[in-house]
């Protein structure tokens, strides 16, 4: 870029003009009525006893104090956070097959793209083609179990199992997308850094950690924040794969809210599970926002 | 370049490589290989008990009209276009205006408005399902519509698109407005004439990757539509699965139906759905 364009004042409309103003309204609005009301909406239902038909009842504090003895709820978060420590396994997995495909050999463009189509696909289908892969009667896993001679299990309808299992699905797309992320970042690695490093003798694993590494922090810092909303969003794969069973075992804070809301019909209490998973998120948005921001401004 | 390129490595280690690529991707594509045989199985088949094996019989085409004439599958992909090409329109129409405003313009305010944008869409859409499910029943009827999507979508994915957008026009050269304005022209002639057509490749990338995220969406479709005559394929899939309980080779060919779209236009339009989806990725 030239200087002169350099030298030319950024945003130069002064203060007070309304054409700003006009520009955002449209979107502004949409924003305001169906998401930052809502926010509010559900944080006053969350304090109210409601079963989605009849005037709500006021009961303050109540929805979440019985958050705190309800088995179910604490089910669902012990597995809130075991979704989200193994989805920090798809930035790790992701930088490994960006790392194995990053070559110049014919071909490669399509094994990065065939590599990332599961992203693609809906959550819907994917949670259908693990139901497939997991079944215990014909399932891929224990045919493949059976053939060396131990003894096939129904992973979605065991309570130890139904989680883990459906958290694999979910790395499956989640892996391919931080795949996608860091080979990006891997193109706009500087060379000559590289070279002049390897010239100092910098090999395989050092020259990882402490050249390639550092280099790739801005897509570390957007594969690590988008799986950790991909694990906090975890609904679809659970309401198709297992229903949150057996027995609320798989539950997690998206669906428990769900369940609450429309099978239980308790609007207060399913909103208050709302407000935790929000209040959890908000660490994660704010982390975002500041660093960002702060990027921003540099 | 790292790692080193595989053409200075051993011959050895070559082959290897060539070798592990292709069955490392058989391996990583494994679960939709399965589902891709078994959509093209006869019903005796599965109940021979060859789910792995190659098919015996193709009922490829079979399957796949028995999918649309024995379930109003035809009528959910209907409806999940109907859905999702106006929802992408109206987002990237409120978005680009927003990411206008936002960009080029100094104003108090202007980083909080972009931080809520931002914040925004982020949210689990948890805390929004009970009182955006009341807005479309009271206050616009639009519940089990197509249209509670259209809305519900296009507000919401205004969130991520604003700061795209936003983004992308930050870095167009202000002299370029500037000499604009000077010629007289009005702020809204400044928009249409000398920011959208420079804005082109940041509107097919939002455009394919908002309609891919769109398509898949299956929570909203869940909150927002009951009845078939508004489903999308998404939710219609999740609603056959009782239908099909044992027809594995019916739910198959479906999941494939479904997914067949966001696929299409990925890989027709790779180049601005990667380009869209990794912004950010290699800037510091």
């Amino acid at each position: 870029m030239s200087t002169t364009v350099q030298a030319a004042p950024r945003r130069t409309r002064h203060a007070g003009s309304l054409a700003p103003l006009a520009f955002i309204a449209p979107a502004a609005l949409f924003f305001a009525v169906f998401v930052l009301w809502p926010i509010a909406d559900s944080i006053w239902v969350s304090l109210h006893d409601w079963d989605g038909v009849h005037p709500m009842r006021w009961v303050g504090i109540g929805n979440y104090v019985e958050l705190f003895t309800d088995d179910v709820f604490w089910t669902a978060l012990v597995n809130n956070i075991w979704w989200l420590l193994a989805y920090m396994l798809a930035p790790i997995g992701g930088l490994a097959i960006a790392l194995f495909l990053n070559q110049n050999v014919l071909g490669m463009r399509l094994y990065k793209s065939l590599f990332f189509f599961p992203f693609v696909l809906s959550q819907v289908v994917v949670g259908l083609v693990f139901s497939w892969f997991f079944n215990g009667d014909f399932g891929l896993l224990n045919l493949g179990l059976r053939a060396i001679g131990l003894h096939g299990v129904s992973l979605l309808g065991d309570a130890n199992w139904s989680t883990p299992a459906t958290i694999v699905a979910g790395l499956w797309p989640q892996t391919a997308y931080c795949m996608i992320l860091y080979l990006t970042g891997l193109t706009a690695v500087n060379g000559e850094v590289v070279e002049a490093a390897r010239m100092d003798g910098a090999r395989g694993w050092g020259m990882f950690w402490n050249i390639i590494l550092p280099q790739l922090r801005p897509a570390t810092f957007i594969a690590v924040v988008v799986s950790v909303v991909g694990a906090l969003r975890s609904f679809d794969l659970v309401s198709i794969m297992t229903r949150g069973g057996p027995y609320d075992s798989s539950a997690v804070l998206a669906y428990y809210m769900y369940e609450q809301t429309f099978l239980s019909f308790r609007y207060g209490y399913g909103a208050a599970i709302a407000v935790v998973l929000f209040a959890i998120m908000d660490v994660y948005i704010a982390f975002f926002l500041v660093t960002m921001l702060r990027r921003e401004r540099r | 370049m790292f790692p080193r390129p595989i053409q200075t490595a051993s011959p050895g280690a070559q082959a290897l490589y060539r070798v592990a690529l292709p069955v490392s991707l058989v391996i990583w594509l494994l679960p939709l290989v399965a589902i891709f045989l078994t959509s093209a199985r006869t019903a005796q088949d599965l109940a021979a008990g060859n789910y792995w094996g190659w098919p015996h019989g193709s009922h490829l085409i079979g399957n796949y009209e028995a999918v649309f004439t024995s379930s109003p599958m035809g009528r959910y992909l209907l409806n999940s276009v109907m859905i999702t090409l106006p929802a992408v329109a109206a987002t990237l129409a409120l978005s680009t205006l927003a990411g206008f405003g936002l960009a080029k313009f100094r104003f108090p305010g202007n980083t909080l408005v972009l931080a809520i944008f931002i914040a925004g869409n982020f949210v689990p859409f948890q805390i929004l399902m009970i009182p955006v499910r009341d807005l479309m029943i009271h206050v616009f009827p639009l519940y089990n519509t197509i249209w509670a999507l259209v809305v519900f979508h296009a507000a919401f994915q205004t969130g991520f698109c604003t700061l795209f957008m936003r983004n992308f026009m930050r870095e167009l050269p202000d002299s370029l407005i500037e000499a604009a304005r000077m010629d007289g022209a009005g702020e809204f002639s400044v928009f249409s004439l000398i920011v959208l057509p420079l804005i082109r490749p940041a509107l097919a990338a939002l455009a394919v990757l908002e309609f891919t995220f769109i398509w898949n969406d299956y929570f909203w479709a869940l909150v927002l539509v009951q009845s078939d005559s508004a489903r999308p394929i998404t939710a219609g899939l999740q609603a056959l699965q009782g239908m099909w309980l044992a027809s594995w080779q019916l739910m198959s060919a479906g999941a494939i139906v479904a997914a067949a779209p966001s696929v299409a236009i990925f890989f027709l339009m790779q180049r601005h759905f990667i380009s869209g989806l990794t912004l950010g990725a290699v800037k510091e």
